[in-house]
């Protein structure tokens, strides 16, 4: 079996924003506006964490594009009391936004703060609502929801492997954000597949993952920037 | 005066709370029901609009319907816990406060249920804890433990109730036929008498272990998480410490205010104050023990992500919220209980008061700074309740008085068959056991 996993490369990163744009339009979430944004309650499936490092007048700040992690050993799924969110047959974290009874442990239990909550009822102008995607439910209020990997498309990929009699090929199941970078900085695949680019640049000596020492064995990587820099810790 | 004089004046003054009525309490009682109301209202229009009425963002996730279901929980352990306790280590003058505490319990532990279910996105999807259970999530370890509770601490509060019921029955009271299917046919025979006492004792030693389990699990909520200053092996006794301590707080109110309200006097005396006030003081040491221990642990160690969310207790901006705590809950108890002089009723009262919300301020100083403190460097939160969020709570508090009240209003408040019984046979029992501590 597939592990899905990412890399992002944060030397070839531009940290344009092309990635959040593209998961907005690919996943049907609604954009919040300044009000819902000012009150912290925007919904970010691909978010831009921003690190300043340093102080006056030696500052850098970095950037780094944030989706689920996908973890192996996710924290998020063990306290959901309904097993509205856990680890599907293929490793994703999966929601399902019909089962979720919107208490927010599992948000509180992620330490990396990636799953977001349906504050109000799905806003859309009428423009936005002729282009929704159809493979992508849109969450009703008071349920949990984050980045999936873009799980539709995995769906639709696997079908197409099956009826062809073949396995996956790598390059087959990429994600929306991925598809959008213009700088190609976001690898998606196998991270199992020894072959694939993914799992080769998962074992770069740049890579990283985000507080690795939590344990969650996250399933995103990032290529630091340079030599330079080393890892990135908190 | 003879036991048989004193039986009817016992009988006279304690039922006549139920009996009278004065038109103070059915104003109460109105003001009461429409702050209620209001927040039923309130809570529609939270139902409607969905949870962006209230202050909670992203990532204070959690805000102070949370805060009020530790809260709730907590002080539910007044009841229960301290009767069973005080029952089983035969305190005699346990007899006319333990009905007033397990009334508490059984109470409020609804408010504590109720607050989770405010606070969940989809309400109306509650029951999925039922069909979709998951046991690995701490919070069904809550769902299954408050269950027991409220049924075991039900059966603790209905058990003695039994023989007053049959008392009122015999009287021409209103809601005859509630107290006749409540009295189980209860002669007052000598049969009926030695299975109330054996159901009773075994009841009392059952609930303990239950409600220690009750606090532990609502701790294990935030302790089972990695966040900072969350995951804590102490959580589980310091909940349950801080329960008790913030339980016997609001017995010791009740019962000041039943006292007064109803000329209790000669029920609930002086020395019941003056002993549970000990007790309360016993407890405003640990409370303090584990606090010191607690915060003194996360300081020493000094992992970075813990600090951010100590220094924004100890001295960022939940300074102010966490400093009123420990005076609440340490200072003013503390200089209040310790001395003989100030340990009245009025001094227990002012300690009790500072205590209840003292720890309804150290629920909210557990539940929001670490959630307004990602350990990722995202923006930090901030968290302001909104109208919505505090009207609720007060819905709470004014739905719980009012519960409370109509209990007095129907059940004696105070335990007639067990005052009797005290007169009746534990002067002399309480005497013959304290002969065979004495050396032959």
């Amino acid at each position: 079996m597939a592990r899905w996993g990412m890399v992002i490369d944060l030397d070839k990163c531009t940290a344009c924003g092309t990635c959040m744009a593209a998961c907005r339009e690919e996943n049907n979430i609604p954009a919040s506006g300044p009000d819902l944004a000012g009150e912290g309650r925007s919904i970010f499936w691909m978010d831009m964490l921003t690190i300043t490092e340093g102080e006056y007048p030696n500052v850098k700040k970095r950037m780094l594009p944030r989706p689920c992690f996908h973890c192996d050993n996710p924290p998020c799924t063990k306290v959901c009391p309904v097993g509205a969110t856990y680890k599907n047959d293929e490793g994703l974290v999966a929601q399902i936004y019909s089962r979720c009874i919107g208490c927010r442990y599992c948000v509180n239990g992620c330490p990396y703060n990636a799953k977001y909550f349906n504050w109000y009822p799905p806003r859309f102008r009428d423009d936005e609502k002729k282009h929704l995607n159809p493979d992508v439910s849109v969450r009703p209020k008071g349920v949990v929801e984050k980045c999936s990997f873009c799980s539709h498309r995995l769906v639709r990929v696997r079908e197409k492997a099956t009826a062809e009699n073949r396995e996956i090929a790598d390059g087959d199941y990429t994600t929306a954000c991925q598809d959008a970078c213009p700088a190609k900085a976001i690898s998606f695949g196998d991270l199992d597949n020894p072959y694939s680019e993914v799992s080769r640049l998962a074992h770069s000596v740049r890579a990283f993952t985000l507080l690795e020492d939590l344990g969650t064995r996250p399933k995103v990587y990032y290529l630091t920037e340079g030599e330079k820099h080393g890892r990135f810790k908190i | 005066m003879d036991d048989s004089k004193y039986n009817s004046i016992d009988e006279e003054l304690l039922l006549r709370p139920i009996l009278k009525t004065s038109k103070w309490f059915y104003v109460s009682i109105a003001i009461l029901f429409s702050i209620a109301m209001f927040a039923v209202w309130v809570w529609y229009h939270q139902w409607t609009t969905g949870l962006g009425v209230t202050g909670m963002n992203r990532p204070v996730f959690w805000g102070i319907y949370i805060t009020n279901f530790v809260f709730f929980i907590g002080i539910s352990h007044a009841g229960t816990l301290i009767s069973a306790i005080l029952r089983l280590c035969q305190a005699e003058w346990r007899r006319s406060i333990t009905r007033a505490a397990e009334v508490i319990t059984v109470l409020v532990l609804f408010f504590g249920v109720f607050n989770i279910i405010v606070d969940l996105g989809r309400p109306d999807r509650a029951l999925n804890v039922l069909k979709h259970g998951q046991f690995r999530s701490p919070l069904l370890w809550d769902v299954t433990s408050i269950s027991v509770y409220l049924f075991a601490s039900s059966t603790y509060l209905l058990l003695p109730l039994i023989p007053d019921i049959a008392i009122l029955r015999e009287r021409k009271t209103r809601l005859r036929w509630l107290y006749r299917l409540l009295s189980f046919g209860w002669t007052g025979s000598d049969k009926q008498k030695h299975r109330l006492e054996k159901a009773i004792s075994i009841m009392a030693i059952l609930v303990i272990p239950i409600a220690i389990s009750v606090h532990t699990v609502v701790s294990w909520v935030f302790g089972m998480t990695v966040q900072p200053m969350w995951h804590s092996t102490i959580f589980g006794p310091y909940f349950v410490v801080g329960a008790i301590y913030s339980g016997m707080a609001a017995l010791l109110v009740a019962m000041a205010i039943i006292r007064k309200v109803y000329h209790l006097e000669r029920y609930i005396m002086e020395v019941h104050f003056n002993n549970l006030g000990k007790l309360l003081l016993v407890f405003t040491l640990l409370w303090f023990y584990f606090t010191f221990t607690e915060y003194l642990t996360t300081f020493y160690g000094s992992e970075p992500t813990h600090m951010t969310v100590f220094y924004s207790k100890l001295t960022g901006q939940f300074a102010p919220v966490f400093w009123v705590m420990v005076l609440c809950c340490f200072v003013i108890p503390l200089a209040i209980l310790v001395r003989k002089k100030t340990r009245t009723p009025a001094g227990c009262v002012v300690a009790s008061v500072a205590i209840t919300i003292g720890m309804w301020i150290e629920r909210f100083t557990i539940v929001v700074p670490t959630l307004v403190n990602p350990r990722l460097p995202y923006p930090r939160g901030i968290y302001h309740p909104t109208w919505v969020e505090w009207s609720i709570t007060a819905g709470c508090f004014a739905f719980f008085i009012l519960l409370y009240m109509a209990f007095t209003k129907v059940f004696p408040i105070v335990s007639i068959w067990e005052i009797k019984e005290g007169r009746e046979i534990s002067v002399s029992q309480t005497a013959e056991r304290v002969k065979t501590y004495l050396p032959a």
